[in-house]
């Protein structure tokens, strides 16, 4: 049976020209690019090649590309750099929607004095910009708000909101885990202070990530140790890992058009023949600012874990907000805070797709997705029999 | 991904007896859409007062499904009583075993079990008086479900209650009222983990002693209470007497001189020095 991977938010598969990209330097080109020698500086050279390639897709300068370990590491160095760096002001805003990368950091730094803002967002997932303004004042270190949501694939607008917030003086960064390689950046023209980016989300391999840092931005080193990164970040660098990521970068300059052309066209056509065949569905999330990948579809009267595994025993992978995969026994954070009724977000499933998927594997879904949700509502005491 | 066993992934893809029987001599109904599972439970006797038929209706994940259907299997040709005699333990045994996390699952069938019989006996009433008092109010359970759980299952640890009934899975502010379940049910029971014993520095001076006691009150002390909706504020420190003053809902809280001595003063103890004990300023700040 093939697999159809509808799960490119989760992590995604690295391209064969980014794997080829980084063979050598396991056993060939293994040197450390900090050494002295000749050998060891031919990688440092190829370091500096992947900073030019992320800094060409964000439209910024390579010395404003800081490597990390992860999009987790990175969102975490852009928080607690910047609070330590201003030891004087004590506020932070976010959002509820954000990722725990960003929400756990947030609220971890409660225990230590800090006030923390959550903004919430309406019932399509959008924030009220007015609520941001109200709360910026002048204690304010930094606000934390994420490009584009990694479970509804709501964007925010953030260069609205980056420009509102720094001309405020205060320090603006952005989780752009989801966005990099779907949406278009000119950072060299934007406000954003910090912009997080992870390599596996847009098929470059795990544990390698970005932290954009512009240029005067403040930022307290995280990692303590050598060197590394003019200083900002210790560690010997994962230069496979990083190679892949400038690789991956360059291929996602390319392939941005068809991201929003042919991708989005899938994720429609699949939206929309679900809501079509599948009664009592409905889209999580607003649908005119969106990731062309993501749709997050809520059937009622049924439990995600259990069409995850329906739709997993015909081969296709996708994820679910439902309390049963969440880990706790609650549903997703991130419906909840939109108010997704309990009944619709136990039942919520997310597909995200990428620009490896075919038509061929989307008809497949439509023509089973109803049959499975027939399936379980037969089961379900809250369908009346009447139904069906 | 869960890790099911071969038993619990056929009867969750293959389901035995769904429906709902027309004129059943007993219907017990457990859960909710709320709480993301929910069963419905059916079944009709023979004449010598044997289960002669069960069916189920769940709304819930792969395990929930594959409890029901199994327990549907599980009662038929038993009296009421071998019945009423089903543990969710015998449920999950019978699967094969759950995921520890999806234990819960196994407890709904009991529960819907014991309310198909219920309400035979009671002459059909429909609604299943809840029994004990609720702790958990995030998941509706009751101290008696609590207590029942941790007996039938020999559960020492609130990590473990949550996982067979639920309860503290939410806000988690009852994981304090679990914990205290857990010890009058178990009583010496409980296995006493040998912890190594903390290792201190020196001699203390008086600042790096009350700096010691804020950072223990904010790293380890203020967490669990501001998840129950309180807060701590340290007074004053007077040789080894430490003031504190409780805040939001631990102001009003009945169980704030546990709180005191279980976790404020043990935690200081811990982390700062053993001699350390905690008096309350009831009015102060006000």
């Amino acid at each position: 049976m093939e697999t159809i991977y509808f799960d490119n938010n989760a992590t995604s598969k690295v391209a064969e020209e980014v794997l080829e990209e980084m063979k050598p330097f396991f056993c060939e080109l293994y040197g450390n690019p900090s050494s002295m020698h000749t050998f060891g500086g031919r990688v440092g050279r190829n370091i500096q090649k992947a900073r030019e390639q992320v800094a060409d897709l964000l439209g910024c300068d390579p010395g404003e590309i800081m490597f990390t370990s992860c999009g987790t590491e990175s969102d975490n160095a852009a928080i607690r750099g910047t609070l330590a760096a201003m030891p004087q002001k004590r506020k932070v805003i976010t959002t509820r929607v954000e990722h725990p990368a960003v929400l756990s950091v947030c609220r971890e730094l409660q225990n230590h004095g800090y006030t923390v803002v959550e903004l919430g967002v309406d019932k399509q997932g959008r924030l009220d910009i007015a609520d941001l303004e109200e709360n910026l004042d002048d204690d304010t270190a930094l606000v934390t708000i994420m490009f584009a949501n990694n479970e509804t694939g709501v964007m925010f607008p953030i260069e609205k909101i980056a420009k509102l917030v720094t001309d405020k003086g205060v320090v603006f960064h952005t989780d752009a885990v989801q966005a990099v390689g779907k949406i278009p950046l000119n950072l060299s023209k934007s406000n954003i202070d910090l912009l997080s980016l992870s390599g596996h989300k847009l098929h470059g391999p795990k544990g390698v990530g970005v932290l954009y840092v512009r240029k005067g931005t403040r930022l307290s080193p995280f990692m303590l140790g050598g060197h590394q990164e003019a200083g900002r970040r210790a560690g010997t660098e994962n230069v496979p890992g990083i190679v892949g990521l400038g690789k991956a970068c360059e291929l996602a300059a390319k392939n941005i058009k068809e991201e929003n052309s042919k991708v989005k066209y899938l994720r429609d056509k699949l939206e929309d023949a679900i809501l079509k065949s599948c009664p009592d569905s409905r889209v999580n999330g607003d649908r005119k600012n969106r990731l062309p990948n993501t749709t997050n579809i809520s059937f009622e009267f049924i439990e995600g874990e259990a069409i995850l595994l329906m739709l997993d025993k015909f081969g296709i992978c996708a994820s679910s907000g439902s309390a049963c995969t969440s880990g706790s026994l609650e549903p997703s954070h991130v419906l909840r805070a939109m108010g997704v009724p309990f009944t619709a977000a136990h039942g919520s499933i997310r597909f995200s797709l990428s620009r490896y998927n075919t038509e061929d594997e989307v008809d497949y879904t439509i023509e089973i997705m109803p049959g499975i949700v027939n399936r379980l509502r037969e089961l379900s005491p809250f369908v009346e029999r009447a139904a069906f | 991904m869960w890790e099911y066993t071969d038993k619990v992934k056929d009867h969750f893809f293959n389901p035995r007896n769904v429906g709902e029987i027309e004129d059943a001599d007993g219907v017990g109904e457990v859960g909710s859409l709320a709480c993301g599972d929910a069963l419905r439970l059916t079944f009709k006797l023979d004449k010598n007062g044997r289960i002669k038929e069960a069916k189920f209706k769940t709304f819930g994940c792969a395990s929930a499904i594959a409890t029901s259907s199994v327990l549907t299997e599980m009662i038929k040709g038993m009296t009421l009583d071998e019945a009423a005699k089903v543990t969710n333990k015998d449920i999950a045994d019978y699967l094969g075993g759950l995921p520890e996390q999806k234990m819960h699952c196994s407890v709904m069938g009991r529960e819907a079990l014991e309310a198909a019989i219920e309400n035979y006996r009671g002459g059909g009433k429909k609604k299943r008086e809840l029994e004990g008092n609720v702790v958990c109010t995030c998941f509706g359970v009751t101290d008696k479900e609590i207590e029942r759980v941790i007996r039938e299952n020999n559960l020492t640890t609130v990590e473990q209650v949550t996982n067979y009934s639920k309860a503290g899975g939410g806000c988690g502010g009852c994981k304090g009222e679990i914990e205290k379940i857990i010890q009058r049910v178990q009583g010496d029971k409980i296995k006493q983990v040998p912890v190594s014993v903390p290792r201190r520095g020196e001699r203390l001076t008086n600042i790096q002693k009350i700096q010691l006691i804020q950072q223990t009150i904010n790293e380890q002390i203020r967490p669990p209470l501001r998840a129950d909706g309180g807060d701590i504020e340290l007074v004053d420190v007077e040789g080894n007497k430490v003031v504190v003053a409780f805040r939001g809902m631990c102001a009003q809280c009945k169980l704030a001189d546990v709180t005191m001595k279980d976790v404020v003063e043990a935690k200081l103890r811990e982390f700062v020095s053993k001699d350390l004990y905690v008096e309350e300023i009831k009015d102060s700040g006000q």
